[in-house]
């Protein structure tokens, strides 16, 4: 397994405050891989580095087979060359209808032009449909995706990622507000995505990641504090103290 | 799996009704005004009032433009009639010169000696410049003898400025009020600049004369009137077409997308700057055309139609009207500018209070005004909404329904949304 992303020595400061502190991280392929870390531990502020949203103070980003640098790349660069990200709150566009959000996602030419002139073949609306499937929307394809429960929203949000075929999904918090059989559904489709693509997901809930059952990177005041298994990380001293132990 | 048939495989009329109807409706008034006219018909309606529904036809063409610009795409610009009057200063320009020309030729004919082509160039510089006091052509009106020319002008200049313009504030990320404030000072700078006399456009006298077609002179205005109500409706026409066609398929969702939530589109890898800059220029283009057949209706130019002020009322007509939807424009900028005409044309009857005497030539504004907050805060759909109404494609009420499994869904404030 080759490596996909490689952030290394990254620091990043907010009006004097380091939220990140000389991180460094790697994924490879085809991985699965959570991030935990308490409140204010800079996992967001990671995603916002990788994804071009905050420029960082100093380190480097390499990304891909010809290790191209993301931090002079801009946002929709960085998502066309298939960083794919969730945010924590679900951000779909509520006008718009379920089919229109996915239709919208799915990897195609994102120039003006080629959008202006676009026609959906039957192949495009197949994956759609296909999509709408694999998260549980085929009931609702063309509702109104603002009429859609919370936890429907945070699918479509996956599903929009999924259509968007990224190489790096990167997942804040997908797990909130979703009922138990939500969060395993969830789960699965976590999974399957991080057979074929890299999947970084950050999350808060201890049971989730354990389901997730995968490499485990703690971090702590912009720094990682220690990688591995669950039960490794969760046996660290270290780890203990600033986070479990509470 | 279930099969899902491709959703847009109806033709374009069949899967936008409205816009069908918006142009059955077009060609009736077309036709029902030309029957009207004293050029070609009964001579009920004065070729005044023809040229005042020609003008209101291409009003409603900007304010399509502004929809795209605001309703469908977020970009608050308060600059747009910028375009308008740069448009309709291109068209100016070949007017007044072609026109000049032909008085100079003849006055020049009578000379024993027959005039160069230098004295034919000065005597119509100082016909058009003799009211500022100068006698020479200014730069900018090199290609003023040329129809071609200006008519390419009527289309690149608005276009140009608006690609300029957006390219720089897009791309510095400028959005919102502090975009709609950067617009106000583009046309306020362009209208400032124009009110000098040395600008070459004759400063604050603009350009007159305009609704003489060169050569034409023996026409009468009855019906050079309808060959321009004609135009303006067939640009109305292709011009909703045209939009109804940008905001149907993917191009119309990404640019909803991108009012709704800017950030979120960037990051499923749209470029948004792009985007943004292309709906801009388009409308511009749109406004400066709709310029380009307003002002030979409306006979003058001057600097004080591209104050800041015209760009806010075509704001408020979209607003009014319902922006995010086509007709709402088009609906908003007839209603409001008929309504305005009327009132301001000393037509409505003033109501004596005794005490007071309002005159709805000093109290339209006011009027204007309270209608643009009370839609604001009671319609926000505007006039367009009451279509909903009509065809009963009111949103269901949602009130204490259930919000979903976690409650996390629209909230009971957001039910009627």
């Amino acid at each position: 397994m080759s490596t996909l992303l490689e952030v290394s020595g990254v620091s990043v400061s907010f009006d004097g405050f380091k939220a990140i502190n000389n991180l460094s991280f790697q994924i490879a392929d085809a991985e699965l891989r959570a991030v935990i870390g308490p409140n204010g531990a800079g996992k967001t502020t990671f995603m916002d580095i990788i994804t071009g949203k905050t420029k960082p103070d100093e380190g480097r980003v390499i990304y891909g087979d010809k290790g191209e640098s993301l931090l002079k790349m801009s946002e929709s660069k960085i998502a066309q060359a298939g960083v794919g990200r969730k945010f924590q709150r679900p951000t779909v566009f509520e006008d718009q209808s379920v089919f229109d959000n996915l239709m919208m996602a799915l990897k195609k030419t994102r120039g003006p032009l080629a959008v202006l002139f676009f026609k959906p073949s039957q192949e495009d609306v197949d994956k759609v449909t296909d999509l709408a499937e694999q998260i549980g929307l085929s009931g609702a394809l063309h509702r109104k995706s603002g009429e859609l429960s919370h936890g429907q929203k945070q699918w479509l949000e996956i599903g929009m990622l999924l259509a968007q075929d990224p190489r790096l999904l990167l997942v804040d918090e997908p797990a909130a507000g979703m009922t138990p059989t939500e969060r395993e559904h969830t789960t699965d489709i976590l999974r399957e995505a991080a057979k074929t693509r890299a999947v970084v997901v950050v999350e808060h809930d201890m049971e989730f990641v354990r389901r997730l059952n995968c490499k485990v990177t703690v971090l702590h005041e912009g720094s990682v504090l220690a990688e591995g298994s669950l039960d490794h990380v969760t046996k660290n001293e270290q780890v203990i103290e600033v986070y479990l132990g509470r | 799996m279930t099969e899902v048939a491709l959703p847009r495989r109806q033709p374009f009329a069949l899967r936008f009704p409205s816009v069908m109807v918006f142009l059955a409706i077009l060609a009736l008034f077309t036709v029902g005004v030309t029957i009207l006219s004293e050029g070609f018909g009964i001579g009920v309606i004065s070729t005044s009032f023809v040229k005042t529904l020609g003008k209101t036809l291409c009003l409603c063409l900007v304010a399509l433009a502004m929809d795209l610009v605001w309703g469908y795409c977020g970009i608050l610009s308060l600059g747009h009639m910028a375009f308008f009057g740069l448009g309709g200063y291109a068209i100016g320009m070949w007017l007044m010169y072609a026109r000049t020309e032909i008085i100079v030729l003849e006055s020049l004919a009578a000379a024993p000696l027959p005039p160069t082509p230098q004295e034919v160039s000065d005597g119509i510089a100082t016909q058009i410049f003799g009211v500022v006091g100068a006698s020479e052509f200014p730069p900018i009106w090199a290609f003023a003898h040329s129809l071609p020319l200006q008519l390419a002008a009527v289309v690149i200049v608005p276009g140009l400025l608006a690609l300029v313009f957006g390219w720089l504030a897009f791309r510095s990320r400028v959005t919102g009020v502090y975009l709609s404030i950067l617009t106000q000072a583009m046309t306020l700078a362009l209208s400032l600049h124009l009110f000098q006399n040395d600008s070459g456009l004759r400063g604050n006298n603009g350009l007159s004369g305009l609704q003489n077609l060169p050569g034409l002179s023996e026409v009468p205005q009855s019906i050079v009137s309808m060959w321009f109500f004609w135009g303006s409706a067939l640009a109305l026409a292709l011009g909703y077409i045209l939009c109804a066609w940008v905001v149907s398929g993917k191009f119309g969702s990404v640019i909803r997308a991108i009012r709704d939530d800017e950030a979120r589109v960037r990051f499923l890898g749209y470029p948004v700057e792009t985007f943004k800059l292309v709906i801009f220029t388009l409308t511009a283009v749109i406004a400066g055309i709709a310029g380009a057949l307003y002002y030979p209706q409306a006979g003058i130019i001057n600097p004080a139609e591209i104050a800041p002020i015209a760009s806010i009322y075509l704001a408020v007509w979209v607003a009014i009207g319902g922006r995010g939807r086509l007709y709402g424009a088009v609906i908003g900028a007839a209603f409001v500018s008929l309504l305005s005409t009327w009132f301001t044309g000393g037509q409505a009857p003033d109501i004596n209070l005794g005490f007071y005497t309002i005159s709805w030539v000093d109290w339209w504004t006011v009027l204007l005004g309270l209608s643009f907050v009370g839609v604001t805060l009671f319609a926000p759909k505007g006039i367009g909404g009451l279509v909903d109404i009509l065809i009963d494609q009111k949103s269901p009420n949602r009130h204490g329904a259930d919000l979903g499994p976690d409650q996390g869904a629209l909230r009971e404030q957001e039910a009627d949304k």
